[in-house]
């Protein structure tokens, strides 16, 4: 799957977007938080506070309770300040 | 029936408030809300707006739908900019159109409340001395603010 990502988490992590394949055990979207955060100490620092992280899958925001089977692109990002 | 459009150049608040009243002699009310940049006492030289492409405009066109499914609206036209932008110049245009003001007024506001909230735009201001002052936060606020409609 996709993971793309924006503002300071993009900033944080040094990528705009990457191609990941987690294992079958990462079932949910924290699981994906915690499963990224081993990867360096740029997603460590990019999800120091995962409360704080909104997640999107396929372009509509989830929770992150909600499962990653079968996303196409899901996308971190900090809350949002548009309008 | 909603116009959603995510857009980095300008719009004309006036033209897009007569395009939503144009051929519909049922539209009682327009009420429409402009957001600008705001130069925060002189300090702030710009903000530049980040946003998700794709998802910015499926999430506006669903908070417009919730409005549509929550009021009887004539027409609703959702405009907002990405990019580098300076004091006083627009970032958001909401205009909806009615057959009678009390609808149009609840769900312009509802409109603003769930965009602040939900729509994937950031921002990153710059200080007039050049320096970048970071990431603007969220306000509690708003969220707040949004909630007040229930759901979402």
């Amino acid at each position: 799957m996709k993971a793309v990502y924006f503002a300071w988490v993009r900033e944080r992590i040094g990528k705009n977007e990457e191609e990941i394949a987690p294992p079958p055990e990462v079932a949910t979207v924290a699981d994906l938080v915690a499963w990224l955060t081993k990867r360096g100490e740029n997603y460590a620092y990019a999800f120091d506070k995962p409360q704080v992280i909104r997640a999107a899958i396929d372009r509509a925001h989830v929770a992150h309770s909600a499962p990653i089977a079968g996303a196409r692109e899901i996308a971190f990002f900090p809350p949002m300040t548009g309008g | 029936m909603g116009a959603v459009r995510v857009q980095a150049e300008d719009f004309d608040a006036a033209a897009e408030g007569r395009a939503l009243a144009a051929g519909r002699p049922d539209v009682g009310a327009l009420a429409s809300f402009v957001g600008l940049c705001r130069d925060e006492g002189g300090r702030l030289a710009a903000l530049e707006i980040e946003h998700y492409p794709g998802m910015a405009e499926a999430e506006i066109a669903r908070v417009v739908a919730e409005a549509e499914a929550r009021w009887p609206l004539i027409g609703v036209t959702v405009i907002h900019r990405h990019g580098r932008l300076t004091p006083g110049d627009q970032i958001v245009y909401v205009g909806v159109a009615a057959g009678h003001r009390g609808e149009a007024f609840a769900a312009a506001e509802m409109l603003m409340d769930y965009l602040k909230t939900r729509a994937p735009f950031w921002k990153r201001a710059t200080r007039v001395d050049g320096s970048v002052e970071g990431w603007v936060e969220a306000k509690e606020g708003d969220d707040a603010q949004a909630k007040r409609w229930g759901g979402g």
